[in-house]
């Protein structure tokens, strides 16, 4: 079992494991799996069975079997195939076309072996990584093609076990509980009586609800298993795509009716089977043409800004070389051509004759590229990759961002762009679950136009606030049973506190019992980890007045008809009974949470005596839960469910049997442990008879308990579980859902079951969900919305149409208050839903019902069809009320923000949220400050005109420019100014407020500059209202247009592609599922961990990697320059004074190691003082590091050292009898020297790993420089080496002439780092003095460094007003407010020209 | 430590209470794997925390200076206070690097002083015998070619007496041995007695590798342009021309003369039929074999050949003739004096401007006559010096200012 289950993880693994650069090769591998046979626009799925024998060998030869194969080699062109892919790299080619050259006889300048040892080199370890990859993809491969699934065998008539590997499209799969699905097959047989099947798709997409899948119509209906010998229908479907939310096709039986299929019945390779016990499928696609595999793209490669900047200086480096050539080439050809007749030295070619000056010096030129070709690194590229691979270790690898609650901690998606993270200028945040917790509480309604304010239940949550906040006291940091305990305390304390809640706070406490007990008991799992069920989300308390109301109607309805309600009370029955409909939420039980809940079925049975309900009983005790029920019940309750409910009739009596009582107890004891009001059970438990016989005379009972063991709500969005669990608050509790029905318990009125007819799911154009029910009561087709309330409120049936005439005033009302509500809540930062009904006749409904038909059954035009029918049902609703519920701010969110924000990082939170929400959003996290002055953007009707959004943009940069000069006037007189923050200094105390109609005007071409140059000056944006593509498209906005590194940041499916634009994308592996995950680049679990990622590895990595790459340039160039020195010394012959082997090996071998690990684990600030001191930020931001002078500078000082490195020696063996490797070995040696050393004066954290490595390096060197002068004597032929070091060893002049070369060498450098860390130190060199502190001063100094800036920001505030401005703009012909306002607002605003464009721009002043 | 691991532990502990199906216990095992390795990496980084916090004390009380730091190992326990320091690496400012900057001033002035004092006692005498000069004894011989010899004498005077040894090279200027087709052109298999390689040199020797379909030993261009001027010392006194004993074993290195270059192995010690089938090399007037009388000094093992074979660096060089030993404590190797040179003018250097010295230098522990290294020592050590006492000042005046954070801006 655990096998498949390890197979997904690997996959996820893999997903964040496997090289950027694979990315495209995996793409193109994907592709070619498409089989090209199978192009054709639908695919036919027939068995293997009967007369569909012929066809099915004709058809199934097109289609792949279940066999896959993820690895991109196999034994026999891995060669040929990984060196084609490393190819396409330039700089391999480059290397390449190099050995190439090297092998012309003319120009060759080293022994031809030698040259392709570096490029051997490099190609092997990548191979090497890339083979040891593929061998285990391999293996998974392997152990998932021979995982064992029972598919259907013609020859044994029997179901027996098979390979993975061996399914093919057509077979029959029979599957069990918890089995891994092994291919996308369409789900024929459920052991379900309804014909559901339950999957979890969280090796798919990583959600943790259950999703249902339905046995194809037609199917469900059979009782016994689905014989696969007497399937005779034909599947059709469409062709294999990536798209998971769509599957099309449909089912041709014999007789040739056609039955739709969706995606509701198809079950996806990768998913497991739960909760029910079998389930058969028939194939449709297999091994790569499921919707997984195709899925499957990897990760994907981008490049660093890093890179990029890289490549340039390497094309630098490339025309240095040129340059060198040059140089060298024209020199041999003068050097030649002061000869007259030719020197016996100079030797002529193999072919006996020399060449004239010019051309020899053509051919010098190539010469002296292979000799000088270590300019370009080699070893730069494989280094880097290392590098990065280090840094993300480190990261992965870092204790503080893992978060316990959720029990994950950061993934690294992408490879290669973590010093990206040290750059970053904007971050696009999300709102709801980025910045808040997405954990969505009930906190108030309004129905009817009243409103409910629920103020116990904002103390309880208050009591949440504060354990929350004792949770996270770092004493307690351990995550077990205590934290629970001390919750269930506070609880049971307050509920003795409130005597008037006693019975929901008992179930409360009882509810937290039973986590108590749950969480020690261990084995039981822990309902943090089911979708949106913590006790703060779950628990409600219901209001007082409400809940009087509530009960009035459920007395009520027990004597009078529903019709005869007052209208209030409907409207209340209605609301609740839509929040606990209207959605898709699945029910299951509490201890099992993957268990569907059979009690609600079973208590609609039909139940003719006491035996009867005894020995049903007997059968829940044994636990037989999901046995199927009897047949009869099946049937009776199938077939005809409206006539069932017609005649539910409904009555209460006290329990007088103590048996029954017993056998209740019972009941309840299997599923519900914790049933602390098991004691209260014979005083309130309401039995209801639900006959469906009419005759209620002889129908005891059936138990409707009122201890339900609390079902499980596993929902796909909070929002729809928090409503739902406020709905049981008022004891109208959701009891079961299936395809056709939902079964609702409604405090009074007993169990009710609901006809499920349509569910129109919800969608982002629409903005909202309906459900369309049956009825059971009144039997009407009812349609209950819910939705935002924007697009709600035009869907209401207006004054004027409608039935009720009469009560067209108060519907106005209602509606009118219900919106002042809706406000209100906004602007308290709660999410609104407007829930409204419709009520249908069934003639109407018959008609609806046409046009959906035809919807759903249509392939080519379903999404449009579907939509459409949609938007025809949901009009001329009723409204109900509306809900608000809180989602809060994260932990740590407030700091996060105001830290990054010191960092220099603008923040724009682009939400889909209302203005007033999101604002006040803004306000907690104090993205907006209450001395911003917020300018706020908003069209009001959607024919806005441009030029008038164009006006008042300018007219606002005006106001902050003129501002801004202002301040600069006070800082200046203030005598405040400071270099370093004046930066940040402009436009600080303006935000910038925006709504989506405005933003489709604004990024229109011709605004966008202006808006640009607007948001620049703002201290922050705040995006409401905006669409996924908008807030992609404003992402790509500035990207494009300011030129600056972006981050986005989001969770949900709406932030994808905002995540894909960005620079760097950053998903939170929260509440919504992975999508977000999947497409970003790091993963992180709380927003607050940004603040580690970005100050302090963004950091690190940015400098680290910047300082490893500026010195292995200075590397090569001193390398190289030595060798280029020389030239001029030996007629620019090419001649090297090293010996070829040292040469070569000299980067890739003795000078590597050491700038990997100095790339790795250098720290210029420790993490502590950055994340303290977010200022410093801004010197990797603006990669001060990396500044094209810093390059220059480097390549000045290579220039410099290898000047000193060549012309000391040169100085003291002039002259002398010295050979050309004596030579050479001094330079050499105190080139390593002086390279190594160089790097310990970069290095600002030596540790005990750099002096391992560094004089592992030297010592290697010298091992390796003996070994080479004893044993080559004659292997090579240019053996000159030989015993060279050894003599050197015993010569002192070879010791003073190293120790003076490197002492000169480093002295300039040493002596500015000196001088630079004292005269001028940069504020990173100041924040390394704070380490040397002690802890007390430390703390003084980093406040004192925090007032500091402070106090500059300061004196901006006091010359700004904190006024609010609100600008509106609208195309209407009169202005809101009289000119005079307008005109005095203006002013005040600091607009004080006089106003042409009044009839365009209206201003109003808003408290 | 005990946070961590109560993470490590406990963290897994929680989700294995929360877990709701084998997907996610395997799933939280795989986290606790994850922790372990994050554990092992964890410890392995521990003991490297400890270093980093050890460095601050070091370098303020050694001073930071790098290459110091490197040979400093981690030994002692950190105390409480260290532990709290963490990342205090080498911080270069005035105060810190002072003591280097003395310490490299007070080292290097004495060595360059002692180098140039050294280098100072050398006799060095040279004579430049091309013969380009008109008036010069050589000029006739200027237009030499290989094999016509020409002889011709000059007279010098050595003003000092040459106390200890005396080592006599020969030296050419502006002869680019170091050119890489001639720096490459020979084959050291051949040179190192294989036999297969004596008749057939590798290709590396071309064009010289074969003459008259005959292998040339030694084959390529080095061996072919060997020096093959001959040089005699007399010391003249009171008119009688005294030849001085110019020793000529001892002046190629041992591994050289004793491992490297070997003769070809064969029947019996005679190298003429050991080097039967080869051809000598074009530029040369006798065989390879007939380089000497003595046999542990001919053919590929003679020292004069294998020192020539020892490609100079640089195209002004010279190279180890013959040495002069001092023969007894009571007189100079090399008295004061007049001195004469006999020299068989063979090498032709004229056509590419070259010059022909002859050089005559005692040596010390150090080589040859050098003042730069000397001079170089003292020039820096003194800036060194020079630079601690500017730092001092610096330090003086600004240092304090950078412990405190508070830098007016």
């Amino acid at each position: 079992m655990a096998d498949p289950i390890r197979w997904a993880r690997y996959r996820w693994q893999r997903l964040i494991s496997t090289e950027g650069r694979e990315c495209s090769s995996n793409n193109s591998s994907s592709k070619c799996y498409q089989s090209p046979k199978t192009t054709g626009k639908h695919r036919i799925v027939i068995p293997c069975l009967g007369h569909f024998k012929e066809e099915y060998e004709k058809v199934s030869k097109l289609y792949m079997n279940n066999k896959i194969r993820t690895t991109r080699y196999t034994l026999l062109n891995f060669l040929p195939r990984n060196l084609y892919e490393q190819f396409h790299r330039v700089a391999n080619l480059y290397f390449l076309f190099l050995v190439v050259l090297n092998w012309v006889p003319v120009v060759e300048a080293f022994q031809k072996e030698i040259t392709m040892l570096p490029l051997i080199g490099v190609l092997t370890i990548i191979a090497v990584k890339d083979g040891l990859e593929d061998y285990s993809r391999y293996k998974m491969d392997k152990q998932i093609n021979n995982l064992v699934t029972k598919v259907y065998s013609r020859k044994e008539k029997k179901y027996i076990d098979e390979c993975w590997k061996n399914v093919s499209v057509g077979d029959f799969v029979r599957l069990s509980r918890n089995e891994i699905i092994p291919a996308d097959m369409v789900l024929l047989y459920s052991s379900d009586p309804d014909g559901i099947c339950y999957i979890e798709t969280a090796g798919l997409d990583g959600e943790t609800n259950l999703k249902q899948r339905q046995v194809v119509r037609g199917y469900s209906e059979q009782v016994s298993e689905i014989d696969p010998e007497e399937f005779s229908s034909r599947i059709e479907c469409e062709s294999p795509s990536n798209d998971l939310s769509r599957f099309r096709g449909f089912v041709e039986h014999s007789n040739m009716d056609r039955v739709g299929l969706s995606k509701e019945n198809l079950l996806l390779r990768g998913c497991t089977v739960r909760n029910t016990e079998a389930v058969v499928g028939i194939v449709v696609y297999a091994g790569h043409e499921t919707k997984a595999m195709l899925n499957n793209s990897g990760p994907h490669y981008k490049r660093s800004k890093l890179e990029r900047k890289v490549n340039t200086d390497i094309l630098w480096c490339v025309l240095l070389l040129l340059l060198m050539c040059l140089t060298g080439a024209i020199g041999h050809g003068i050097w030649l051509s002061r000869y007259s007749e030719t020197p016996f030295f100079n030797i002529p070619g193999p072919d006996g004759k020399l060449s004239p000056p010019a051309l020899a010096g053509f051919y010098m030129f190539w010469t002296m590229i292979i000799l000088l070709q270590v300019l370009i690194p080699v070893s730069l590229y494989v280094s880097i990759e290392i590098v990065k691979l280090g840094q993300i270790y480190l990261i992965q690898n870092d204790i503080d961002f893992y978060h316990e609650k959720t029990d994950s901690t950061i993934q690294c998606r992408a490879l290669n762009i973590a010093e990206d993270l040290g750059q970053i200028q904007y971050i696009f945040s999300d709102k709801t679950g980025t910045l808040t917790e997405n954990k969505m509480v009930f906190r108030r309604c309004t129905i009817a136009g009243q409103e409910y304010c629920h103020e116990e239940n904002a103390k309880r949550l208050e009591a949440y606030q504060e354990m929350d906040s004792e949770d996270e006291d770092p004493a307690d940091c351990q995550c077990g049973s205590s934290t629970p305990t001390s919750k269930c305390q506070g609880h049971n304390n307050r509920a003795v506190c409130e005597p008037l809640n006693r019975k929901p706070l008992n179930q409360l406490s009882g509810s937290y019992s039973a986590f108590k007990r749950q969480d020690e008991a261990g084995d039981i799992p822990h309902s943090g980890h089911m979708a949106f069920s913590s006790p703060i989300e779950t628990d409600v308390v219901p209001d007082k007045q409400l809940l009087e109301k509530f009960s009035q109607i459920s007395y009520q309805q027990s004597e009078e008809t529903s019709s005869k309600l007052s209208l209030e009370t409907m409207y209340i029955t209605d609301f609740f009974l839509a929040l606990a409909i209207c959605n898709t939420v699945v029910v299951s039980g509490p201890n099992q949470p993957r268990q569907k809940m059979r009690l609600s079925s079973l208590s609609r049975m039909p139940i003719k005596s006491l035996e009867e309900i005894r020995q049903m009983f007997q059968r829940f005790s044994v636990r037989r839960l999901s046995s199927s029920p009897l047949p009869s019940v099946k049937e009776s309750s199938s077939v005809s469910p409206n006539s069932f409910v017609r005649k539910l009739s409904i009555f209460r009596m006290k329990l007088a049997s103590s048996n029954l009582d017993g056998a209740a107890q019972r009941v309840s004891e299997p599923q519900n442990t914790d049933s602390p009001e098991d004691s209260q059970v014979p005083g309130e438990l309401h039995l209801v008879n639900v006959a469906a016989g009419g005759e209620p005379s002889h129908a005891v009972s059936s138990v409707e308990l009122s201890p339900i063991p609390k079902p499980c709500y596993e929902a796909e969005s909070p929002d729809e579980a928090a409503l739902v669990h406020a709905a049981r608050a008022y004891k109208c509790v959701l009891q079961s859902r299936t395809p056709d029905r939902v079964t609702v318990d409604f405090a009074g009125l007993g169990s009710l079951t609901f006809q499920l007819l349509h569910i129109l799911p919800f969608d982002s154009l629409r903005k909202r969900m309906s459900v369309v029910v049956r009825h059971p009561v009144s039997n009407k087709v009812i349609v209950y919305t819910k939705g935002a309330d924007s697009v709600m409120m035009d869907l209401l049936r207006t004054a004027s149409e409608g039935i009720y005439r009469t009560c067209n005033s108060l519907l106005e009302k209602i509606k009118e208050r219900t919106q002042q509500h809706l406000d209100d809540y906004a602007r308290r930062g709660l999410r609104t839903l407007c829930i409204a009904k419709k009520v249908m006749s069934d003639a109407e409904y018959a008609e609806w019902l046409n046009h959906r038909f035809v919807a759903e059954t249509s392939i080519d035009n379903r999404e449009d069809l579907l939509l459409e029918s949609a938007m025809r049902l949901e009009t001329k609703l009723t409204l109900l009320g509306a809900t608000g519920i809180e989602d809060r701010l994260q932990e740590g969110v407030p700091d996060t923000i105001q830290a990054l924000r010191k960092a220099g990082i603008k923040i724009w939170m682009l939400t889909g949220d209302k203005r007033e929400t999101a604002v006040n959003i803004a306000y907690a996290c104090k993205l907006l400050e209450p001395e911003d002055r917020i300018f706020t953007l908003k069209s009001q009707s959607r024919v806005s005109r441009k030029d008038a959004c164009a006006l008042v943009m300018s007219k606002i940069l005006e106001g902050i420019q003129k501002n801004a000069s202002i301040k600069e006037k006070n800082s200046e007189k203030l005598g405040n100014v400071s270099a370093s923050p004046s930066a940040q200094a402009r436009g600080f105390n303006a935000g910038l407020v925006i709504d989506g109609r405005t933003l489709e005007h604004v990024l229109h071409d011709s605004l966008q500059n202006i808006f640009l140059e607007l948001t620049e000056e703002c201290r922050a944006v705040v995006c409401c209202q905006a669409t996924p593509l908008q807030k992609s498209v404003l992402v790509k906005l500035v990207r494009s247009k300011l030129k600056a590194m972006t981050l986005a940041v989001g969770d949900g499916a709406n932030d994808v592609s905002m995540i894909q634009v960005a620079d760097t994308g950053v998903g939170i592996s929260g509440q919504e599922g992975m999508q977000a995950v999947m497409a970003s680049d790091f993963a992180i679990s709380q927003f607050r961990h940004l603040r580690k990622l970005l100050l302090v590895h963004g950091h690190w990595c940015y400098t680290r990697l910047t300082n490893m790459v500026l010195y292995f340039f200075y590397k090569n160039v001193t390398y190289v320059n030595l060798l280029f020195w020389y030239q001029f010394f030996c007629g620019f012959s090419g001649t090297s004074m090293t010996d070829y082997w040292i040469l070569i090996l000299f980067n890739l071998l003795f000078t590597s190691v050491p700038p990997i690990i100095y790339g790795v684990l250098d720290k210029d600030v420790s993490a502590e003082i950055l994340m303290e001191l977010p200022q410093l930020y801004t010197t990797s931001q603006k990669s001060v590091a990396y500044l094209p002078s810093a390059f220059w500078i480097t390549l000045l000082d290579a220039f410099y050292q290898s000047l000193v490195c060549f012309f000391v020696p040169y100085f003291t063996y002039c002259g002398s009898d010295i050979d050309i490797f004596s030579f050479g070995n001094p330079i050499n040696t105190s080139a390593l020297f002086i390279m190594l050393f160089h790097l310990l004066i970069e290095c600002k954290s030596v540790t005990w790993i750099h002096a391992v490595v560094i004089v592992g390096s030297i010592l290697f060197y010298f091992v390796f420089s003996l070994a080479v002068g004893a044993t080559c004597k004659t292997h090579n032929p240019r053996s000159d080496f030989y015993w060279i070091m050894e003599q050197h060893m015993t010569d002192p002049v070879f010791y003073l002439v190293c120790l003076l070369t490197t002492c000169i060498a480093l002295l300039p450098r040493y002596l500015i780092r000196v001088l630079q860390g004292t005269l001028f130190p940069s504020p990173v060199l100041r924040a390394k003095y704070l380490v040397r502190l002690s802890p007390e001063e430390q703390r003084k100094a980093i406040k004192r460094w925090k007032d500091e800036s402070k106090c500059l920001d300061y004196s901006f505030y006091i010359s700004s007003h904190s006024r609010l401005c609100i600008l509106l703009i609208s195309c209407m012909q009169h202005c809101i407010t009289p000119c005079g306002v307008m005109d005095r607002t203006l002013h005040e605003c600091g607009f004080a020209e006089s106003s042409s464009d009044k009839s365009a721009c209206s201003l109003a002043l808003l408290p | 430590m005990s946070c961590e691991e109560q993470l490590r532990n406990g963290g897994c502990l929680a989700s294995r209470k929360g877990a709701f199906g084998d997907g996610h216990r395997s799933l939280c095992n795989s986290l606790r794997q994850g922790w372990e390795i994050a554990g092992i990496f964890l410890s392995f980084i521990k003991p490297f925390r400890i270093s980093q916090e050890r460095e601050p004390r070091f370098s303020q009380r050694r001073g930071g200076q790098a290459l110091e730091q490197v040979a400093r190992k981690a030994g002692e326990s950190p105390s409480p206070e260290a532990l709290r320091r963490r990342e205090g690496q080498p911080i270069l400012t005035a105060g810190t690097v002072l003591p280097a900057f003395f310490i490299i001033g007070l080292i290097f002035i004495p060595i360059g002083i002692g180098i140039f004092v050294t280098s100072n006692n050398i006799r060095e005498y040279e004579i430049d015998y091309t013969g380009t000069e008109p008036f010069s004894p050589c000029n006739k011989c200027l237009n030499v070619s290989w094999d016509s010899p020409c002889t011709c004498t000059i007279n010098f005077t050595l003003e000092h007496s040459f106390e200890s040894n005396v080592f006599m090279y020969y030296g050419l200027s502006n002869f680019y041995q170091n050119h890489r087709r001639y720096v490459k052109s020979r084959d050291d298999s051949q040179l190192n007695g294989d036999n297969s390689s004596l008749h057939n040199p590798s290709k590396e020797c071309e064009p010289y590798r074969t003459n008259e379909d005959k292998p040339i030993a030694p084959c390529g261009a080095i061996a072919n342009s060997m020096f093959n001027d001959t040089l005699e010392l007399y010391r003249i006194d009171n008119d009688t021309r005294t030849p001085i004993t110019l020793i000529k074993k001892g002046i190629a290195w041992w591994t050289d003369k004793n491992v490297k270059f070997r003769n070809p192995t064969g029947d019996g010690n005679n190298l003429t039929a050991l080097f039967q089938g080869t051809t000598k090399p074009v530029n040369w007037p006798k065989p390879v074999y007939m380089l000497d009388p003595e046999p542990d000094n001919n053919g590929f093992i003679n020292e004069d050949f294998i020192v020539w074979m020892r490609t100079a660096a640089l195209p002004t060089f010279r190279k180890l003739y013959r040495l002069i030993e001092r023969k007894n404590n009571l007189q100079p190797t090399l008295q004061a004096g007049k001195y004469s040179l006999d020299i068989a003018y063979n090498y032709p250097v004229h056509s590419f401007d070259g010059r022909k010295r002859m050089i005559l230098s005692t040596i010390s522990w150090m080589g040859g006559k050098n003042p730069f290294l000397g001079i170089a020592y003292i020039t820096v050590g003194s800036i060194c010096f020079f630079l601690g006492v500017v730092l001092l000042f610096i330090h003086h005046k600004y240092g304090n200012r950078n412990t405190s954070a508070d830098i007016p801006n």
